[in-house]
């Protein structure tokens, strides 16, 4: 009954129903999202001046780039899953750069 | 050209979850997963605004978030933070047994992950017990002993700090909800290798909220703390 036929598609490039991801793949990226929490907690004990902010967010953007791509499988999705995923943080960054402009450019903070 | 709801029966037998206005399971399937991820976009602006207030009063108050930040326990929120991967992880491989018409493993994901759900709001209540004991709790009782000129603005630490992880704590009690959902119909044997879309699309709503805890556990207890 799951052996059935596939209908033939003209148009889509994939042949698979869906993509399968297989499980060895998932253990990697839970063992490397495990690992990169780790480093971002000792580096958190290490004085590392003005950088150690950069370096936290930027082990957590990577490991939320794994998550998003592996485990959310937007890696195997279609172009469209890919401007909608893109779009957001486009959205963010609208969000972020515009009120930051606004401040800075009032002078703030004031000391 | 002729508009078709179904393809014609000598296509093939259509699966009793397809939809009328859509063609095939497949594309039902793309259909969903794009619609959660548009659900999911409102949900990222939601938070960000969230991040938002938290970057703008850590660039104004930067000392009284260091001290604030001080007060934290790294060892309840990095555990907090191993179990959400963990339970990332059951979600996914909640999925893979889904697809591969194994309704043993994919039932036992979905009690995983609920099991670590559960445990995470439980550290959580736990490190919420600890704040209220030490007065970080924002109000006229809040107290920061170690830096009394700097209470008033941590209190702001604190306002954002129970805020963004009420918020987290709560979608992942919505989460535990769907989690139910998804567990009862599985165990009635529902989802198959062509439909599985509901436990794809819960998935990425676990994920999403998995990704919100990534970036606020630097944020809330990492940063601000060191040497």
């Amino acid at each position: 009954m799951e052996h059935k036929p596939r209908t033939i598609e003209v148009e889509s490039e994939s042949e698979h129903m869906h993509h399968v991801t297989p499980p060895s793949l998932y253990y990697g990226i839970f063992a490397a999202l495990l690992v990169l929490t780790a480093i971002t907690v000792a580096v958190a004990y290490v004085d590392l001046g003005w950088l150690s902010t950069p370096i936290a967010l930027l082990i957590a953007t990577i490991k939320a780039t794994l998550v998003i791509l592996f485990f959310m499988h937007v890696r195997w999705s279609t172009h469209l899953t890919w401007v909608i995923v893109l779009g957001s943080f486009l959205w963010l960054g609208v969000l972020f750069v515009l009120t930051f402009s606004d401040y800075f450019s009032r002078g703030l903070p004031m000391n | 050209m002729t508009v078709q709801a179904h393809p014609d029966s000598s296509h093939e037998e259509h699966h009793p979850r397809l939809q009328h206005h859509f063609e095939t399971m497949e594309q039902q399937h793309e259909a969903s997963q794009l619609g959660m991820w548009l659900f999911l976009v409102t949900e990222i602006l939601f938070f960000g605004a969230l991040f938002l207030a938290y970057a703008f009063y850590r660039w104004l108050y930067y000392d009284a978030f260091i001290a604030a930040s001080h007060h934290q326990n790294i060892l309840l929120g990095g555990i907090n933070t191993a179990v959400l991967i963990f339970s990332s992880l059951t979600v996914a491989m909640s999925v893979y047994y889904s697809q591969t018409n194994r309704r043993k493993g994919l039932i036992v994901m979905l009690i995983l992950t609920m099991v670590l759900g559960l445990a995470f709001l439980g550290i959580k209540a736990v490190e919420y017990h600890e704040h209220f004991e030490h007065h970080l709790f924002p109000g006229p009782n809040f107290q920061l002993p170690d830096a009394p000129g700097l209470a008033a603005q941590a209190q702001m630490f604190y306002v954002l700090y129970f805020f963004m992880t009420g918020l987290h704590a709560f979608h992942m009690i919505i989460g535990l909800g769907i989690y139910t959902w998804l567990l009862i119909r599985a165990m009635k044997g529902e989802f198959s290798s062509v439909y599985y879309a509901p436990i794809e699309i819960g998935g990425l709503y676990w994920h999403f909220v998995d990704i919100v805890w990534i970036f606020l556990f630097p944020m809330l207890y990492l940063i601000g703390r060191h040497y």
